[in-house]
């Protein structure tokens, strides 16, 4: 098994320049690749997270350990991947599908794909390394294909949007470069597993870092105080490009990295526990009350992103608190749980309302909610998946996103942090609040015979089937919350960050 | 984009082909020296550029270079990421980037495997990658000005 690890980087990164070379002389070649290498990755995750429970580590190189120092670059998957790996494939497949109608509007359909493979292969990279720099560089890959994907359509608009990530982006990546120098000065190496346990002391230099680190990474995860660029760079990208930006990237470069080092190289401290709970609280309730007053669709479901991340960090951050306390581990489990089911959630039905709002633009040309209405008479599909999607983001039962909410609320009261809990609710009525207002203005309001006369109708077959299927597995998705089932992806996922020590000691081995 | 005077243009005449026989040189002995396939890739692209600047250039045909150019760049990766491959399936031991061929003796020109020849396709990728970037701006400089 060990020896698969690699093509989840080779996969896309061979398709993306087997596309730039034979591309060029065969009509759609890139877009069928793609959705084939997709589905071999997304067949390959299954198949790692159901036949292995332990954690899987893969030497590029095949270079010994000198001693007990690593000296080969490792490549790691252990429980925490393994859920990241699941959402990148399966939402990067369904997009990938979406996208095989919806390209056709632009001149270099091939130069997208090759982008999105990057992009993708990125996204792998960070997820699969086990090494720092290694992270920084695959983060890099992935940043930049993303810069170029948000300016796809070189309007005025995206091209400003795209203008201001690469600023903060730029910024973002100098920060985590910095820090990952001090770290490389202070320990004199960048294996994750190996710098663990060479980070003892609680060194005024280690805060220095852990600041670096959280502003770095947080500025590419868009928890509040970071979050100008967001809003702009994912509601002027192309439809299914911001579906993959909001569903996948902010969470695979940053919300993973930041668990992956606090939980796994840094020891766990209270002041740390407590800066992430606080910017998750604070982007949860800022997020939500910003995207009220929102009338661009996307760029409500921008804002919205911002607020159910902070949902994520409220999960995990309870559990670091409870756990750097010396709290009860059962309710740091369960907090943690919570936070990571609704990082899993939060990619499908974010990534189907993004889809659902690209078929609308796709259809009638304007993502204005003033001037839409009554689409759900012309366009069926798009308006019961979106609806679906609508309501499991805003957690009705029995979509998925009541139980990881409810999860989450519950760990928030049993841990003692009653306050938390009641905002936690409070930003879930908000949020239903702001989707029945985008429902109501998007698909009701009035007959649609504005958009009948228009000759306004449904989607292609694959934009339809790719949301058809998100729908479904939002409902399904509830099912991980079944014990028997969360043994399965859940669970391996929470004791990788929760026994902290345990990485570093399996991955280098001693 | 105009080019220069006579002066110019007969000396980097003279000194463009050193310049990309010494990066030549440099990717060659990669695994022996200093510098390696990055290193030389961007002096046999300065090479280029030498030209460029000297002779000048009209955009068609500089357009038609910048396509060659992303021709040669994404075929270098692939063929970095085939070698690769092959060390997955040739050395029997399942590790990607596996160095499978005979290493040879320390110090010698042939020696290290398939190090060197990864060293002149990362030399390839580069030049063909710093050309590209070059020609895009000056592409792009003309373009405005018109």
């Amino acid at each position: 098994m060990n020896s698969l690890i690699p093509l989840f980087i080779v996969v896309p990164l061979g398709s993306a320049f087997i596309m730039a070379i034979l591309g060029r002389f065969i009509k759609d070649f890139g877009k069928y690749l793609i959705n084939l290498g997709l589905l071999f990755l997304v067949g390959l995750t299954v198949k790692l997270i159901l036949n292995s429970q332990e954690t899987l580590i893969y030497k590029v190189g095949g270079f010994a350990n000198a001693g007990d120092i690593p000296i080969a670059i490792y490549m790691v998957v252990d429980g925490f991947t393994k859920i990241l790996l699941l959402i990148i494939s399966v939402v990067g497949f369904l997009v990938a599908l979406y996208s095989i109608s919806y390209t056709k509007q632009y001149t270099a359909e091939r130069k997208f794909y090759i982008l999105y493979s990057l992009m993708l292969a990125g996204m792998y990279g960070v997820v699969v390394s086990g090494d720092i720099f290694n992270i920084y560089v695959f983060l890099e890959i992935a940043s930049i294909a993303s810069y170029a994907l948000v300016a796809f359509g070189i309007q005025k608009q995206q091209l400003e949007a795209s203008f201001k990530y690469q600023i903060l982006g730029g910024v973002a990546s100098m920060l985590i470069l910095m820090g990952i120098g001090f770290i490389y000065w202070s320990t004199g190496t960048l294996n994750l597993a190996d710098i663990a346990t060479q980070l003892t002391a609680d060194t005024i230099i280690m805060k220095f870092i852990a600041v670096l680190m959280i502003v770095g990474f947080g500025l590419k995860a868009a928890i509040f105080p970071f979050h100008a660029w967001l809003p702009d760079a994912h509601s002027s990208a192309p439809s299914p490009i911001s579906a993959m930006l909001s569903g996948v990237l902010i969470k695979a470069i940053g919300i993973y990295v930041i668990f992956r080092i606090f939980f796994n190289m840094f020891a766990l401290s209270y002041e740390i526990s407590m800066v992430i709970t606080v910017l998750g609280t604070l982007s949860m309730i800022i997020g939500g009350l910003l995207a009220i007053g929102q009338w661009d669709m996307k760029r409500l479901l921008a804002y919205s992103s911002i607020s159910q991340m902070g949902y994520v960090f409220l999960g995990v951050g309870i559990g670091m608190l409870v756990l750097a306390q010396k709290g009860n581990p059962a309710v740091a489990a369960f907090s943690i749980l919570g936070g990571l089911f609704h990082l899993l959630n939060h990619a499908m039905f974010k990534g189907l309302l993004f889809l659902g709002a690209g078929a609308v633009e796709y259809r009638t040309e304007t993502r204005d909610m003033k001037q839409l209405g009554g689409l759900s008479e012309v366009m069926p599909v798009t308006a019961g998946t979106s609806m679906a999607a609508s309501l499991a983001i805003s957690g009705i039962p029995p979509f998925n996103g009541f139980f990881s909410k409810l999860i989450i609320i519950i760990a928030a009261v049993q841990a003692g942090y009653v306050t938390l809990a009641l905002l936690a609710v409070v930003v879930s009525i908000i949020t239903i609040g702001y989707f029945m207002k985008m429902q109501k203005y998007t698909f009701f309001n009035n007959d649609g015979s504005f958009w009948k006369n228009k000759k306004i109708k449904e989607v292609p077959f694959t934009m339809a089937f790719a949301m058809i299927l998100m729908a479904a597995l939002c409902l399904g998705m509830s099912l991980l919350a079944i014990p028997t089932i969360r043994d399965i992806v859940l669970t391996p996922a929470v004791d990788a960050l929760m026994e902290t020590v345990q990485y570093s000691k399996t991955v280098i081995g001693i | 984009m105009k080019g220069m005077g006579i002066i110019v243009v007969k000396v980097s005449q003279i000194i463009a082909p050193v310049i990309f026989l010494f990066g030549l040189y440099v990717i060659v002995h990669g695994h022996l020296s200093p510098g390696g396939g990055f290193a030389g890739g961007v002096i046999m692209a300065s090479a280029f550029i030498l030209q460029i600047l000297a002779n000048g250039a009209i955009l068609p045909k500089l357009r038609h270079e910048e396509h060659g150019l992303e021709f040669l760049e994404s075929a270098a990766i692939l063929g970095f990421l085939i070698l690769a491959g092959l060390g997955l399936i040739i050395s029997g031991s399942f590790v990607f980037f596996a160095n499978f061929i005979n290493r040879g003796v320390v110090g010698q020109l042939i020696s290290a495997g398939f190090i060197p020849i990864e060293n002149i396709i990362v030399g390839m990728e580069v030049c063909a990658a710093i050309a590209t970037i070059f020609i895009a701006l000056v592409v792009f400089k003309d373009e405005v000005s018109e």
